[in-house]
Parts: C-alpha cells; structure tokens; sequence
C-alpha cells in the first residue's frame, strides 16, 4: 500500500515524458493543439474504462449513502487544505492580496470551520479562488504545449501536467498530518487521497451523465472544454473571446448546391491556427 | 466536468415568455427565475424525468435562443457550403441534441446561488453579454456568461459559455472534423444517429 501514490506519481510522470518524447516525432493530426492525438485517445479510452470498472460506481455509492450536508463537509474539508497553496500560488502570479484572502480562507476555516469541514470565511464575504502551478506558469507566459491525457489523471497538457507535478507535491495530505507516528501517517495519507478521489468524482457524477450526452465526440468534447477552461483560469476568467464573431449565417446560402451526397473529403477550409500567447491557439479568425 | 454541468444547467435554466422590449440582463433573470421555481416545484423533474424537463425547455427556454446562429457559429466557414436544405437540418437535429441535453442537465439543479453582474450597454447596443456568477459549496464561483443579440425588436441567446467555456466553440472542432471526414451531409447523419439514440434511451 505505502507506496502505492510515489507509483502512481512516478508513472504520470514517465508517461509525461514519453508522451512529450513521443510528441516530438508523431505525425500530425486534424488538431494543430493536439499532436499525438491517437496516442491520447488510447489513454483518454483506458481512463474511461477505468472509470467505468471502478471509480463511477463507487461514487455513486458514495452519493446514495452520504446525506448531502455531510457530501458538502467532506467537499469544504479537501477545498482547505488546498488552500494554502492557493495562496501561494496567487502571490507568485502577483496577486498579493487574492493570496492574504486566500490565506485568511484558510485560517478562519481550519479554527472556526472546524478544520474546513464548515466554509464560514465564503459565508464572511471572503471568496473561494481556484488557482495552481499550471496557471502560474500560464500567468508567467509559458505556452500549454501540446494536449495530453494523463493516465487516470485525464486531461492536460504539457504545461500544467508540469504543474500538477508541483500541485501535488505541495497538497497537504501528501506530507501526512505531522501528528501521527510514520506508519500511521501512510495510513492516514492514503485514505485521505482515496476520500478526496471518491468525493471529486461524486461531484462530477451529473457532469458526466450530461457529458455523455452533449457530446458527439466524447474525446474531442472533453479537451476543446479543457483548454478552454484552462485559458479562462489563466485570465481569471476575463480572457478575450475565441469565438469567431463573423455572421456567417447572414449571407445567402450556397448558390450552387452540391447537390447528391457528401462533398468531397479535405475540401472543407482549414483554418491556420494563430497562437495565443497565454493559452491554446485561438480556433479561427 | 462540473463547468459542463454548469454549462447545459444554465441554458436550461434561461426563462421565457417576456416583453420583447426588456433589457437583455432582466430577460435572462426573469426566465432563470421562473424556471428555478418550477424545477423546485416538480418533484419529477427533480427526480430526472427527461420528458417533464424537455417539456419544460420547449416552452420557457427555446424561444429565447437562435437556433441558427447558433449552428452557423458551431459549424464556422462550413456554413458558407450547406445548402438551404443542409442548413434546416442542421439546425433542427442541433436543436434537438442541445434540448435533450439540457433537460438532463435542468435534472440535476441543487439550489446553487446565482448572482448577476452589471450589464455594461449602450441604448443602441444590438450585442450584449450577460454576465452571471454561480456559486457553489467548496469550489470557486463559475461564471456563466450568455452572448445575445437584439433582432427584430427582442433579445436572443446565441452563445453561452460556462466558466469560460464557449458552447459554439467547443462544438466547432467536432463538427468540422465530422465534416473534412464525412462532408455536410455526413454531419447531419451522425447528430441525427446521436438524437436517435438518445431518444430511445
């Protein structure tokens, strides 16, 4: 068991390398973001069998036994502990004072929100931020790099699968409570990690019905959402819009129609990506 | 994950049935309240009844949305080669899908706040963005931000984006793809094979 996580992290981080290796010299796909495509839809394919097998049902399990309010305190107790390096985070992007609110998050929740289990600093006006490594270095003018699906850690990219290797290195539990003596400690960190997986993937449970729906592609669904969700977090949600704004439906319809069947492969316009600076390449102009 | 809940919930949870004159943010506050209201009144909806909450869409939502812009934004320069024919297929069976999709998503409502941001607008303005604030026990505020347009004398929804995730946009990759592999009408077969099989789901 104890060494169960350092395995887990060790392989993440081997794939990253192989998949970045791999990125080097694998051929290009429709998607200039996503380079390795058949290499990510294999691992993005594993993850969901994985999920199905194991992580889906015990998190419904989990929902069906647990009464919401206690859901929430276990929600409210993982968010905490994440906070501190929330701040920290803050601070290096140069948001002094999101990071001493951040920091005052979590002191009032840990003394007065009986160690997180109670959010009273949002009910106290002071917001819940969202911050990591990946936008840090997103803030600092990193480039994403190529899209890539982790294993059992799902989508990512270059850039923040970096970051996730510090996130997860500066998340409290993995330190172990201090407490406790060694052996305990292991114990004790990996039930932790164990409640905080079931408990994210409970949360996620209606996301993920709806997913199945929305989605023609599931794959390319799921990472045109994730990078522009990373982006919006790297602007703090104030990123300029991607979408192309040119009216396309005020002009007359085709003239000559095409008429029988499918129009002829690779024919449809292809558009040159540009390069957004901070984030994914915008899609078209 | 969350933000793609958050996303279909919050089309869902557009209101309908308005004075065509009213400012676009009280548009989208007074539909988001009345269907909050129903969902929190029907316990089949509550319970994940798809057709109380398709019928709920239909009514209060739809007419708050265009459908064709919102295709023609979803398929980009592709939308230049359909043909009439192509373009009131598309539309239809994308319709079709988004309101299957947000009945699920209406399901799934737990009384999270939503708060609503200044709406920044000239008189003359024809395009606004309305902008909202979901909050949610243990994580961060998601913003929902509803792109509309003033056309004929009313407001209309013609793009959304859930914690900055664009609705058109991260339709477009699928679609577009779906296109160079299978051309326009290999489009409209896969959303209409997609709806088919929801349907008898």
């Amino acid at each position: 068991m104890k060494n169960n996580f350092l395995q887990l992290r060790f392989c993440a981080a081997a794939s990253l390398i192989a998949l970045v290796a791999l990125s080097g010299c694998a051929t290009t796909g429709a998607d200039p973001r996503d380079p390795i495509e058949p290499v990510n839809r294999a691992v993005f394919q594993f993850n969901d069998t994985v999920d199905k097998a194991v992580l889906k049902p015990v998190a419904q399990g989990y929902r069906a036994i647990l009464p919401g309010p206690v859901r929430t305190g276990v929600t409210n107790f993982f968010a905490n502990l994440r906070d501190p390096w929330i701040a920290l985070n803050q601070i290096l992007q140069g948001k002094i004072e999101e990071g001493a609110t951040d920091f005052m998050r979590f002191v009032t929740n840990t003394t007065f929100g009986l160690a997180g289990i109670f959010d009273v600093a949002s009910e106290g006006g002071m917001e819940k931020h969202d911050e990591d490594f990946g936008q840090t270095l997103g803030v600092w003018g990193l480039d994403t790099g190529p899209y890539l699906v982790l294993p059992i850690l799902g989508p990512s990219n270059v850039r923040d699968g970096a970051g996730r290797v510090a996130d997860s290195a500066a998340y409290v539990p993995w330190e172990g409570p201090g407490w406790a003596d060694a052996g305990d400690e292991v114990a004790i960190r990996n039930s932790l990690t164990a409640v905080d997986t079931i408990q994210t993937r409970a949360g996620l449970l209606d996301a993920s019905n709806v997913l199945e729906e929305a989605a023609l592609d599931r794959y390319a669904f799921v990472r045109d959402a994730y990078l522009q969700r990373r982006r919006s977090q790297v602007y703090d949600g104030n990123a300029p819009s991607l979408r192309d704004d040119e009216d396309y439906y005020q002009e007359a319809p085709a003239a000559a129609p095409e008429a029988h069947g499918a129009e002829p492969s690779g024919k449809a316009p292809v558009v040159p990506p540009e390069t957004d600076q901070r984030g994914a390449p915008a899609r078209t102009r | 994950m969350r933000i793609a809940l958050l996303f279909l919930l919050a089309f869902g949870l557009l209101p309908a049935t308005h004075a065509q004159t009213s400012a676009p943010d009280e548009l989208v506050k007074s539909v988001t309240n009345e269907v909050i209201e129903i969902i929190k009144n029907d316990k089949d909806i509550q319970a994940g009844d798809p057709r109380k909450a398709a019928a709920l869409v239909q009514e209060k939502v739809l007419p708050h949305f265009n459908f064709t812009r919102m295709t023609a934004l979803a398929m980009g320069p592709s939308w230049r080669k359909a043909t009439p024919d192509q373009r009131a297929a598309l539309v239809d069976q994308f319709r079709t899908l988004l309101v299957r999709t947000y009945s699920t998503a209406l399901t799934s409502y737990r009384n999270q706040v939503i708060d609503y941001k200044p709406l920044r607008m000239q008189p003359e303005d024809t395009e606004v963005t309305v902008r909202s604030l979901v909050r949610q026990p243990g994580a961060q505020a998601v913003n929902i931000d509803y792109s509309m347009e003033k056309r004929d004398g009313g407001w209309k929804v013609y793009d959304m984006s859930v914690g900055g995730v664009s609705l058109v946009t991260t339709y477009r990759d699928t679609f577009n793809t779906e296109v160079r592999n299978a051309g326009i009408d290999g489009l409209i077969k896969t959303l209409s094979d997609k709806n088919r099989q929801l349907a008898s789901n």
